[in-house]
């Protein structure tokens, strides 16, 4: 649906906000981009959506270029910003007519109306913008955003800033877009969000695009288990009784390392404990080696993340 | 054409005017009222007549100009540095208009008010002195050129613009003496050689002389050259228009 190439941009500042990242967002998908203050997230929205002229690089938005075709390209395109910029002495309702009729669409006010409703406006259309809470404004972006009907929505941080319940409202409203057909990337700070709604999740940070992976396998990365086994001895091998397990042995020969996928939760067998586990400690036994220790870690998803993010460029 | 997003920008200037109705009409009809009761009753009444005209009506085409152009320029200024102040430019900027419909739209609601502004005048004017104009149809012709062509200064210094002090600077510094030395008091004919060639450098002269012709059939300077004079201007405001978003100049980074 939107098709990266190459893109790059260094703002007359000099500051090198993206570098050469390309990505390819797919009908229909929750795309999350994670990454930590300045990593180019609303640089990269922004250019996709007309804010910001790209140094290098291409996008396309359903085949459209956005530069030489941006018409047909930003049509498509709703765009909610990080910042809460709205009119101040526009009332909700002609506000949100405006947005639709700056995209070029006719005036649909039956359409409007249930927008308004479900985003809980509707008791507020006549209201004057200034009057409103910043959950309310959020919301009314929203509202604009999605005015003249999108088939791609970008939600740069959606639940910054926004209490529990109306999160939640965002997260399900998300997923009925998503139902509706409406292709969606959303920037995040926090991996919970991720994980929640995406399909998939590229992590940003520096300018470059450091992953990108579907969320299932994510998880998988993030069941992952680990036991060391701390020996009293350095081993020069693993023993061939141990082979079956493909355990890692470190450099110095003192510690053993076996990774597995850890059960589920409330997955059937979870009260019976890990065979696997304690077979290998028995296999140990068997074979003589004798161990000081042992300890286990579970990598989770912020561990990923933080691990990458710091590897710096 | 996007002819929706140009009527969507429009309507959405023309309801702010009708919100601020008291700043954007009613304070440039007393400042009017004002001029016409010291310069044209006042003063004007120990005034020879210019050329045949009484001072008061000579008056009436110049200060409508001042009201024109400081009018203009202000509120296409405004129009366009407010949302790029408040940050809610990135709705047009992302939206499918080109720049010349984002233009039309807000010149155009800027251009629609100074014009209402100078009728009002206008109107207002005529209780004061009797009016003749002698070509309505150039009159209404120099009017909706000059407003054009000064929201669209109005809309390039917006842009400019980086503080509400720099919004004010141009029409304070520049616009308001131009107009002033441009005859919009007197005619060019009562200054000294020296100073008359001077004020023929005075671009604000050639719309004052134009719009002046139109009322009373005299003129500092012939009305063809006024014309071309205003089209010019015109011509070089678009040219700006145009590299400022070729280059999305102070808009996009
Ligand atoms: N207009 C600009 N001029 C110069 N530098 C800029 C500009 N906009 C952003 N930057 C810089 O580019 C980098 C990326 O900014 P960006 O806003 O894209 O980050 P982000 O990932 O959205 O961060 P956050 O999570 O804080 O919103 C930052 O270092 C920022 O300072
Ligand atoms: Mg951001």
């Amino acid at each position: 649906m939107i098709s990266i190439a190459h893109l790059s941009k260094t703002y007359a500042s000099g500051h090198s906000a993206l570098k050469d990242v390309s990505l390819d967002i797919r009908r229909g998908e929750i795309f999350a981009l994670l990454g930590p203050n300045g990593a180019g997230k609303t640089t990269l929205i922004s250019i996709v959506c007309g804010l910001v002229t790209p140094s290098a690089g291409t996008v396309s938005v359903d085949g459209h270029d956005i530069i030489t075709d941006y018409r047909a390209a930003r049509a498509k395109i709703g765009l909610v910003p990080q910042e809460l910029t709205t009119d101040s002495f526009e009332r909700v309702r002609d506000n949100v007519c405006f947005s639709r009729g700056l995209f070029g669409r006719p005036p649909d006010p039956a359409y409007i109306e249930t927008l308004l409703r479900s985003l809980s406006l509707w008791e507020k259309r006549d209201a004057l913008i200034r009057t409103l809470s910043g959950g309310m404004k959020r919301r009314l972006l929203i509202a604009k955003a999605l005015s003249h009907q999108p088939e791609v929505l970008f939600l740069d941080e959606p639940t910054a800033g926004v209490d529990v319940e109306l999160r939640r409202d965002m997260w399900n409203l998300v997923r009925t877009l998503r139902e509706e057909g409406v292709t969606i990337i959303l920037t995040t700070h926090y991996l919970e969000e991720a994980e929640e709604m995406a399909d998939r999740v590229g992590v940003i940070n520096h300018g470059e695009l450091i992953l990108v992976e579907d969320k299932a396998a994510l998880m998988k990365k993030l069941g992952e288990k680990r036991l060391t086994l701390e020996l009293s001895a350095p081993l020069a091998g693993v023993p061939d009784l141990l082979a079956p397990f493909d355990l890692a042995l470190a450099p110095d020969g003192r510690e053993l390392t076996y990774t597995y996928a850890a059960a589920k939760e409330g997955a059937p067998g979870e009260r019976a404990g890990h065979p696997a586990v304690a077979d290998l400690l028995r296999a140990v036994a068997a074979s003589g080696i004798a161990v000081r220790d042992l300890r286990t870690r579970e990598s989770s998803l912020e561990e990923i993340f933080v691990s990458l993010v710091r590897r710096e460029p | 054409m996007n002819l929706r997003a140009i009527r969507a920008i429009y309507v959405f200037e023309m309801a702010r005017t009708l919100r601020t109705l008291l700043q954007s009409v009613v304070s440039p009809v007393i400042s009017t009222t004002l001029y016409f009761v010291v310069f044209g009753s006042a003063i004007g009444g120990h005034m020879a007549d210019i050329e045949g005209v009484p001072y008061g009506a000579f008056l009436v085409p110049g200060l409508i100009m001042l009201t024109l152009l400081t009018q203009s320029v202000a509120n296409a200024s405004f129009a366009i540095y407010f949302p790029r102040f408040s940050g809610t430019i990135y709705e047009i900027l992302s939206a499918p208009v080109s720049p010349l419909e984002i233009v039309t739209g807000y010149v155009g609601a800027a251009a629609t008010k100074s014009v209402a502004l100078g009728l009002i005048i206008l109107a207002t004017a005529a209780l004061f002195t009797p009016l003749t104009i002698l070509h309505p149809l150039w009159m209404l012709g120099f009017l909706v050129l000059t407003a054009v062509t000064f929201a669209l200064l109005g809309f390039i210094i917006g842009i400019w613009a980086d503080s509400f002090e720099k919004l004010q600077l141009i029409p304070m510094l520049v616009i308001t003496p131009l107009t002033f030395l441009g005859g919009a008091f007197y005619s060019v004919e009562m200054l000294p050689p020296a100073w008359r060639t001077v004020t023929l450098f005075n671009p604000v002269l050639y719309l004052i002389s134009g719009f002046r012709w139109s009322f009373f059939g005299l003129s500092d300077v012939s009305v063809e050259v006024s014309l071309a004079m205003t089209l010019g201007f015109l011509a070089l405001c678009l040219v700006i228009v145009h590299f400022i978003f070729r280059t999305g100049y102070r808009m996009k980074s």
